[in-house]
């Protein structure tokens, strides 16, 4: 039932974003539960060409450069080979310039030979200042660790020169038979060809959906809450005088941060709600922002679970992302509906999204690119604000506690194996 | 307190500022030569857009043109040279822009769809300010085709039904079509990369195969985009049948994950048989993740995709009850979801326009597959149905969605046809009426008339 794996490429010159987008995409994909990795070509450069001399090394002329370059190349194929065929891959992203129909050709057959789907992703930009922009990433690379800026800069457009002359961009008519996204201008244009299947209208929608626009994503909790206080799970109780007061302290917050033109989204729980009112602004509320349905077992406390449903309980802990709750949910079914929110919010600008403990670890993971295993035991306290500004490939991470003391809720992964506790005979 | 308003949007509380959450309308105009798709997308995107709750209305200028010329007489009427043509032609169009204005002042619409060739820069630039100065913002859907079996095919199945042909043979009304075309030939200016670089529009090439986007501005036109680019025109038919009678149904309740009955696995075996008799091609079949249509899809003995949004309407707290037993005990509740079934939300549970959000996904995947046998539920059969069938929110709770009948969906010209099949398996009747008296003072009697018999 398993669908043949899809093999992405990119296609550009340097510094147009291929890494980027490479990067975000894998880590969108095994977000919604794709097992994706990426293949970045240039990192096995690096592990074959100890030392990173000067842009010469990419000189068309370059006999010694480009028989290298073949063989990294090669080399990423055969991992990608490795990761699709025997380590349960679903999608390689092949991250490189293949900027020749020619590099693009061995590519193709390599997938057709080990019935892989290609997918080609070209990002094409003559924009000088997003190109500027772009390089200043590049020069955080290990290649310019040892030089000044201007050096780096100066090399780095002479790299850019030895690709231009033999680009060959993905050609309306040459190449009417493959599959492709051909991102223009930072997302200003996209021309798509021959979407074949479910994952690749996904990829499409999602890379044309991302920006790169300066803002910051703004995560809490709702203020403390009755229930939180009695130590019980889910149900719908309204705020404790200190659940308030934390309202008014991100209030004060906001207007601290000066964010222009802030969104703010919570879920349709009561707690969320009135911690959103004490803000003072217009707020959007979205039903799939909810906590986890924790079914059976909603506001009850650990210790009742453990009482009521010690099977449960022990199920849980050994699984606690796929465990679902009985009448329930659970973490990975979370995930499923919380991807519109994911798929809006890399739409949008500056947000602040009041939600849950469950919820909020699945956007965190997201945006920190944590793994199943890690996610349920992200620490989300109350009365803290995480403020996640993109920057490079990655996302900077404040943690703002906007000192309001508040219960604890976070329950560690217990130390020792749990066992299963065998129903006893009767 | 939100009861039974479970809408994605909703303004703050607070009275000093009248500050408006909604965004400006959007008008979606319609670019292409004739028998280019323009008006099937232009109705299936009007569709699938009211269906998941933004009010849309589309506007056919063909409309308009046949109301003011009574009788089409022949492809004369569209000549260029034709100066008596033109001026009805341009009133035509100003007539359906300017409801297009009321509907999106006036009547609470969100987006309206104008459906017309739109060919000339001309003509565009005179819809663009038009939306200009009322604060719509525009999107354009360009169809360009011309693969000549692809043009032929929309002339057959939609052209020649057209109030147009009807005292025409297949013959004239074709080849006058052809000549009809031929008139926007000349003119015909399609939207250009460099010139038309600061419009946000799709366009749309062979039906599909390759999509030009340019300048998505917001939400809206970015899930227009999407749904464009999964549509399809392989011709493939859509099978949705609830699971086979379980427990719970035969003793009128309600939700719950119970079993089959005897008779819902032998409703398992016939639908079985039905499938084979279909001869389909490649049938993808779906289940939701309770095990009632679980164990109906196991009777077919073919591979089957589980998707929880499948899963039957949450009545939270009134789950596995019995009308008779919500009526005891939550009598407001239950008047309450007969005054609005479609938003009324079951207190801890959902409402049908929740489950209409979660479906979502279901129907665009449904889009981009060809032939699909889905087993569900009574509550989520009814959305997709309206989905299929361009119900409204007020007939979806009601459609008629019975046990052991196969609903066979085909795409045809602007619409779908639908057959029902009834595999003749006995099963107990699930659908409750909408009473007359649905006051919540109203007497228990009155409540419960319309509940269909069980043990």
């Amino acid at each position: 039932m398993t669908n043949c794996p899809t093999l992405i490429v990119t296609v550009g010159l340097p510094a147009r974003g291929k890494t980027y987008i490479s990067k975000k995409l894998t880590r969108y994909l095994n977000w919604i539960g794709v097992p994706t990795r990426e293949f970045n070509v240039g990192q096995y450069r690096r592990e074959c060409v100890k030392i990173y001399k000067s842009f010469e090394f990419f000189r068309p002329d370059n006999e010694e450069g480009l028989k290298i370059r073949r063989q990294c190349a090669s080399a990423a194929l055969n991992d990608v080979r490795q990761y699709l065929t025997e380590e349960g891959g679903q999608v390689a992203v092949f991250d490189a310039t293949n900027t020749t129909r020619e590099r693009r050709e061995t590519i193709i057959q390599f997938a057709e030979q080990n019935g892989f789907k290609v997918f080609f992703v070209e990002s094409v930009c003559e924009d000088p200042d997003v190109i500027q922009e772009n390089i200043v990433v590049s020069l955080g690379s290990p290649d310019y660790t040892n030089c000044n800026t201007e050096e780096a800069v100066e090399d780095f457009m002479k790299r850019i020169k030895c690709y231009e002359n033999s680009y060959e961009t993905l050609d309306e008519v040459l190449d009417r038979d493959l599959s492709y996204i051909k991102i223009m201008d930072v997302g200003q244009r996209y021309l798509v060809n021959r979407v074949l299947d479910h994952i690749q209208s996904r990829i499409v929608y999602y890379l044309m959906n991302i920006h790169i626009t300066p803002r910051s994503i703004y995560l809490c909790r709702h203020g403390e809450s009755e229930l939180n206080v009695n130590g019980r799970i889910g149900g719908d109780s309204g705020l404790t005088p200190r659940g308030k007061e934390f309202g008014k302290k991100l209030s004060q917050f906001i207007l601290e941060q000066g964010i222009s033109d802030l969104k703010v989204w919570t879920s349709q729980m009561k707690r969320t709600i009135q911690t959103a009112e004490a803000l003072n602004v217009p707020y959007e509320q979205w039903k799939v922002l909810n906590e986890i349905d924790a079914g059976v077992c909603e506001e009850m406390m650990y210790e009742e679970i453990q009482d009521h449903y010690p099977l449960e309980f022990a199920l849980r802990d050994q699984d606690k992302y796929r465990y679902r709750y009985p009448k329930g949910e659970s973490y990975e079914d979370l995930v499923q509906r919380l991807e519109p929110v994911i798929m809006e919010l890399e739409r949008q600008e500056n947000v602040l999204v009041v939600c849950h403990q469950a919820v909020m670890r699945c956007l965190l993971a997201y945006f920190l690119d944590k793994t199943a295993e890690e996610l349920p035991y992200l620490k989300c306290p109350l009365h803290t604000v995480l403020k996640l500004t993109p920057v490079a490939y990655g996302c900077k991470v404040e943690s703002i506690s906007l000192n309001v003391d508040a219960v604890d809720t976070h329950r560690e992964r217990p130390e020792k194996r749990v066992p299963v506790p065998v129903p006893s005979a009767q």
